[in-house]
């Protein structure tokens, strides 16, 4: 199927118009691609809760310590409410009022969500701004570059302490975290991404009376932009992680305070809940990301299918 | 800097040199003399053609010319003035693909229209008729990653078109390309120097090339490249390619070239044996 995939392609491109049947069966496979990646996926995560599962039934596994899928997901009910941050402060709230138990999941991982998204952005914007300006002005790059280089190896977890002493508690801390964990290595991504940019297609504008403002914008920013999501991709991952540290020492509120409360109550079920809740936003942030990827990055050619059909 | 060299030539030369030569990495280590003592006249409208051992320096002087690098010996001048940054009336054609890939190919084509500010209907008709002479008009709203490495090739020609520079400068830009192709675009590049009145410096491989186009082949020696004879073509346009004339030109080209690339082929391996 790949294969035919991969010769389509190139025959798509050569004639100017190919009749609409040979894009009708690409997208219909496609479409089939689609319900395979769904399958494994499924696959995968089965086989996984499967062996937890039988390591249950075979009394390896303490359902006290590593409760099995299906009991840790049985009670979501339960669960659920203690993701409701509302009847968790307030003295004298009942545990059934408020938002419902799934709510508050929902309104939980959202908060957690939208932190890392806009720690994201915030950082990307800023890295990819500065990481320009250094290699704009030779004056900016003197300046600023030795302590973005200082800094850069300082494990984020360090920076813990300032985020509580600058922002307290609430979301800013949290987003700090988020945008000083990814801000110094993408700020040296980004500086290295221009360095490699093809000196070829800076000369093409050259030629073409080009300003130097008008390289950088033209040229240099779309060139770097397919290695600069690249470096966003991999570092989601590691987003996501300091976020959840922020919110479990108080920072905030948020999945990783569930996690803490789920620590220091002692309850397993919920530790694991919480983390496949975790897992499932972090999957979906990833997907989507790609999806943005495809669509900012359109003139990409799909290398991963050419990898997969070697 | 222009008075202290005062042009002692004619200052409607499309391209001069004078003693100019290029280290690559100049001052360190790795130090590497490419090109020496070129002196060169072009004149407007002409049609010179580089020829060379692989290495020998010919896309370093393109270089130069198009004001892309800097001279380290000499200095070069263009219509009178100095050749001191690029300018877009010397277009070059790169041997290796440059086209955007993040830019359609009639978006590449019209990009120096579009650094000018021109607006869109502007660009899409320059850049129509621009493709139209390459043949490849139906292919406007692909992306290069689309098109063949041949087809790639000539929309960059297209694109240098469009800027309708007064100097065209070519780095082997139909290598790629099927032997029948290469003679279309051989007869089209014809046409557009004509009418254009543009000169070219055509940088090639191919000897049949040469003669097919040339007004004057420039012979290179290998490392450093220095300027080793200028062959003129007089031959009357269309040419017959199989005349005796040809033949000719051919056996001579052939023979210049071959010495230079045994010499630098001896060179080479006298420098790896010693490394
Ligand atoms: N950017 C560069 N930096 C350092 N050395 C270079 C650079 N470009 C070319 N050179 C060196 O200069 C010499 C001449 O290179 P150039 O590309 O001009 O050769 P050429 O005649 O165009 O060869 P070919 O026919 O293979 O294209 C080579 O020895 C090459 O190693
Ligand atoms: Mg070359």
């Amino acid at each position: 199927m790949a294969v035919v995939t991969r010769d389509s392609t190139p025959g798509a491109a050569a004639g100017a118009s190919r009749p609409a049947a040979a894009s009708r069966l690409m997208a219909s496979m496609a479409g089939l691609d689609w319900l395979a990646k769904i399958w494994w996926t499924c696959l995968s995560i089965s086989l996984f809760a499967g062996l937890w599962e039988l390591c249950w039934a075979l009394g390896w596994a303490d359902e006290k310590l590593l409760p099995p899928p299906h009991i840790f997901l049985s009670n979501i009910a339960e669960q659920g409410r203690y993701f409701n941050t509302a009847t968790r402060w307030q003295v004298g709230q009942s545990m059934t009022e408020g938002p419902s138990a799934f709510e508050s999941v929902l309104i939980t991982g959202a908060a957690t969500t939208a932190r890392v998204f806009v720690g994201l952005i915030l950082a990307s914007v800023l890295a990819i701004g500065v990481g320009v300006l250094v290699r704009y002005y030779r004056f900016f790059d003197r300046l600023v570059l030795p302590t973005i280089t200082l800094l850069s190896p300082v494990s984020p977890i360090a920076w813990l302490p300032v985020a509580i002493f600058l922002f307290g508690i609430g979301n800013a801390p949290a987003i700090f975290m988020v945008v000083v964990a990814l801000f110094f290595h993408m700020v040296l991504a980004t500086i290295n991404q221009i360095d490699t940019v093809n000196t070829n297609l800076i000369n093409v504008a050259r030629t073409m009376g080009a300003s130097k403002a008008q390289i950088y914008a033209r040229v240099i920013v779309p060139a770097i932009l397919p290695g600069m999501l690249q470096v966003l991709r991999m570092n989601l991952f590691g987003a996501w992680m300091v976020v959840l540290v922020a919110e479990s020492t108080g920072v905030g509120y948020g999945m990783g305070q569930v996690i803490m409360l789920a620590r220091n109550t002692f309850n397993p079920s919920l530790v694991f809940f919480t983390i496949a809740v975790i897992g499932l936003l972090g999957f979906t942030f990833d997907w989507l990301l790609r999806l943005a990827q495809r669509r900012i990055l359109y003139w990409l050619p799909d290398t991963a299918e050419r990898l997969r059909v070697l | 800097m222009s008075s202290e060299g005062a042009p002692h030539f004619s200052s409607r030369d499309a391209v001069v040199c004078r003693g100019v030569g290029k280290t690559w990495a100049a001052g360190t280590k790795r130090a590497h003399n490419a090109l020496t003592d070129i002196d060169l006249d072009v004149a407007p409208g002409e049609f010179v053609v580089f020829l060379g051992p692989s290495g020998c320096g010919k896309s370093t002087l393109l270089y130069l010319i198009a004001g892309l690098e800097d001279a380290t010996e000499g200095q070069l001048w263009s219509f009178g003035d100095l050749v001191e940054t690029p300018s877009p009336q010397r277009s070059l054609i790169f041997q290796e693909t440059s086209l955007f890939p993040w830019l359609t190919v009639w978006e590449n084509v019209s990009f120096g229209l579009s650094i000018r500010g021109a607006s869109k209907e502007e660009r899409r008709t320059v850049a129509a008729e621009a493709l139209q002479r390459v043949g490849l008009k139906a292919a406007m709203d692909k992306r290069p990653d689309e098109l063949s490495g041949g087809m790639r090739q000539r929309v960059a020609v297209a694109r240098a078109l469009a800027m309708r520079p007064k100097v065209l400068l070519m780095d082997e830009p139909f290598a790629a390309l099927d032997v029948q192709t290469r003679a279309r675009m051989q007869d089209f590049l014809l046409d557009v120097w004509r009418d254009s009145g543009a000169s070219v410096l055509f940088v090639t491989h191919h000897i049949d090339e040469a003669v097919a186009l040339a007004d004057r082949v420039v012979v290179f020696t290998s490392r450093p490249g220095r300027i080793k004879t200028i062959v003129p073509i007089d031959m009357p346009r269309p040419r017959n390619l199989f005349s005796r004339e040809a033949e000719a030109l051919r056996i001579q080209l052939t023979d210049l070239l071959r010495d230079e690339v045994d010499r630098a082929f001896a060179e080479q391996e006298a420098l790896t044996a010693t490394a």
